[in-house]
């Protein structure tokens, strides 16, 4: 089949660009829960939408995948707008939500089949294909079992595999890992690798920062249905300087001691910022500090209960946009510690 | 750029106005496959019709007709048109439980025509229905019903009751999509449900009800049903007789065209709306 029919065509767009979102905006009721919103997934590439609970992705996603309408703003997905043409969108994406949207009293082999059934595949086409999905997301063992009797994991993965049963050519992944234990996550993301590596584009929200960080080549920060940032992880970094220093006096008495340490080598000394009570964690150039540090400490008598340099999280990121601590976000991935 | 990508996909067949047919009947054979693998969910069309008719048979029987047998031709008929009524409950609450899961996400993700859903869902429910009256019609033949007319108008009432469920369901259907939880349509349905298999032809005459409810029953479409079914089924010359299944059976026909009309717009656009 070919992609452009009588009665479909694409709007003129770039070829590099798989989905693009235009000043989006949605209200429920008394929420606003987006504020046009725009944001462009480059073909074959992954965008992570990057926000808090609350902050707008699952409804921009659902725009995307036509489950809803905006109310202003349009937006283009494989060059078709989603509003005006939803069966040309939804017949080249695959939409993994938050929850995994399988039915559970199916088996695993059933559900596949089914979606390839009403995706209009010849049978035996979708019996094959649901094989091969089956083997890729390593539920061969579990194929005939229904899908209530799978882990959270699991029933994730099949989730996935149907969402890639017609080949889409672009991915949306709510939340793919919300609720998945650690090691379970770092599969999930194998999979999403994978997925690009075939030419699929991806458009993957999350509320883990170290997610957008491992995965996305382009993020987008949303925070109460306005985006806060566009940009590379990396440069996203650079705004924190690129080593992150956190201090923890085990006696507050040397809280302000330990302050004035820290202004002497961060990039900004105006960002000597404290946490909590007493539990700095400062943007720095470079780990040369950590020595000049420790001497100081020790020339003052001042002992330690943390000492560590981290790589910036995100979460510096998202608290240097909006000046909200979000608990509920990762902790930063330290690569050094030095316990006094 | 993504040619490689799309046209990978393995040979499909190309969409066409079939889409709806073919894509509802993959959908009617998830209901029927569900309804296989757990079939204590089909005691509403088994075992309770059978409760139903010996109760009905034997406490109401003598009081309404003067005996079991003779009130027999009224209670196989008027039960089928209530145990219609209220198994129609069932797809609500499985459309409700569809939503509340999020598998209607998936389908309405994919380039599938938005009535095959609930299209689907009405005709894998067919099965149950067919179950529900060879119960109630085997459990009236073993106290002791007949056909007292010929096989063709007896299937000719089993298609009209089929009819007339698949219609009806649309109404549950629409509860289903707007209710906020199974019980809730559980509720709502049977509510409205009572008054209308209660306050009809289906168990007592309704010559005996005050002239407001007995204009009410009357009109209802459960008796229209109900009367359809005595004429074509019942001996014209025995109890519970119908003499012409015409009339009846157009008022039936109707009340279905109404239903599909006034509900089933209504339902798709729930489904379409729902968030």
């Amino acid at each position: 089949m070919h992609d452009v029919t009588l009665t479909s065509y694409r709007v003129a767009m770039s070829p590099d660009i798989a989905v693009e979102a235009d000043g989006l905006v949605k209200s429920f009721k008394e929420t606003k829960a987006l504020k046009g919103v725009s944001f462009q997934v480059p073909r074959g590439k992954i965008l992570g939408v990057l926000g808090p609970n609350g902050a707008g992705k699952t409804t921009a996603v659902r725009i995307l995948a036509t489950l809803l309408r905006p109310d202003a703003g349009r937006a283009t997905v494989a060059g078709f707008d989603v509003a005006k043409q939803p069966r040309e969108v939804r017949k080249r994406v695959g939409l993994t939500g938050q929850y995994a949207s399988v039915d559970e009293e199916l088996t695993g082999r059933e559900n596949l089949l089914m979606i390839g059934e009403l995706l209009n595949m010849r049978l035996g086409d979708a019996k094959s294909r649901a094989v091969e999905l089956l083997e890729w997301f390593d539920l061969t063992d579990a194929a005939d079992r229904m899908a209530k009797t799978y882990s959270g994991g699991m029933r994730r993965r099949l989730d996935l595999a149907a969402s890639l049963t017609g080949h889409p050519e672009i991915v949306f992944l709510d939340e793919p890992t919300t609720g998945l234990d650690p090691a379970k996550r770092e599969d999930m993301w194998d999979v999403v690798r994978a997925i690009v590596e075939r030419g699929t584009s991806v458009l993957l929200t999350t509320q883990y920062l170290e997610e957008a960080d491992a995965l996305a080549d382009d993020i987008v920060v949303i925070n109460h249905g306005e985006v806060i940032a566009h940009d590379t992880a990396e440069n996203l970094k650079r705004v924190v300087g690129s080593q992150t220093l956190k201090i923890r006096p085990t006696d507050l008495a040397h809280t302000e001691q330990v302050r004035a340490i820290l202004a002497e080598v961060a990039t900004d000394a105006a960002r000597v910022d404290e946490q909590r009570r007493g539990e700095f964690s400062v943007p720095v150039p470079d780990d040369s500090v950590l020595p000049g540090v420790v001497s100081k400490l020790a020339s003052a008598k001042i002992e330690v209960t943390e000492l560590s340099l981290a790589l910036p999280s995100l979460d510096e990121v998202f608290f240097t946009l909006t000046g909200e601590r979000n608990k509920s976000l990762a902790d930063p991935t330290q690569i050094e510690e030095v316990s006094a | 750029m993504t040619a490689a990508a799309t046209h990978e996909v393995t040979a499909t067949i190309p969409h066409g106005p079939l889409d709806v047919l073919r894509h509802s009947w993959v959908l009617a054979k998830r209901s029927l496959v569900k309804t296989w693998r757990t079939p204590e969910g089909l005691i509403d069309v088994t075992l309770s019709p059978i409760m139903f008719t010996l109760l009905f048979a034997y406490i109401f029987g003598g009081a309404i007709s003067g005996s079991t047998q003779e009130y027999l031709p009224l209670l196989v008929t008027g039960l089928i048109g209530q145990n219609i009524a209220f198994a129609s409950v069932g797809i609500g609450i499985q459309l409700n439980a569809d939503m509340e899961k999020g598998i209607f996400d998936r389908f309405r993700s994919l380039p599938i025509s938005r009535i095959a859903p609930l299209f689907g869902a009405a005709l894998g429910d067919i099965v149950r229905y067919v179950l529900l009256i060879s119960i109630m019609v085997g459990t009236g033949y073993a106290l002791g019903y007949r056909v007292g007319t010929d096989v063709w108008h007896f299937l000719g009432g089993v298609a009209l009751a089929m009819l007339f469920a698949l219609c009806l369901a649309w109404a549950p259907m629409l509860v289903g999509l707007i209710a906020r939880s199974q019980r809730a349509v559980q509720g709502i349905v049977f509510m409205t449900l009572f008054p209308l298999t209660f306050a009809s032809n289906a168990f007592v005459p309704t010559e005996s009800m005050p002239g407001w409810l007995r204009a009410f029953a009357n009109a209802n479409p459960l008796s229209h049903l109900v009367a359809s079914l005595r004429a074509l089924w019942n001996d014209p010359n025995g109890p519970g007789a119908v003499a012409d299944w015409h009339s009846p059976v157009a008022w039936t026909l109707l009340w279905c065209a109404i239903f599909v009309v006034v509900f089933a717009p209504l339902a798709i656009r729930a489904y379409n709306r729902k968030a």
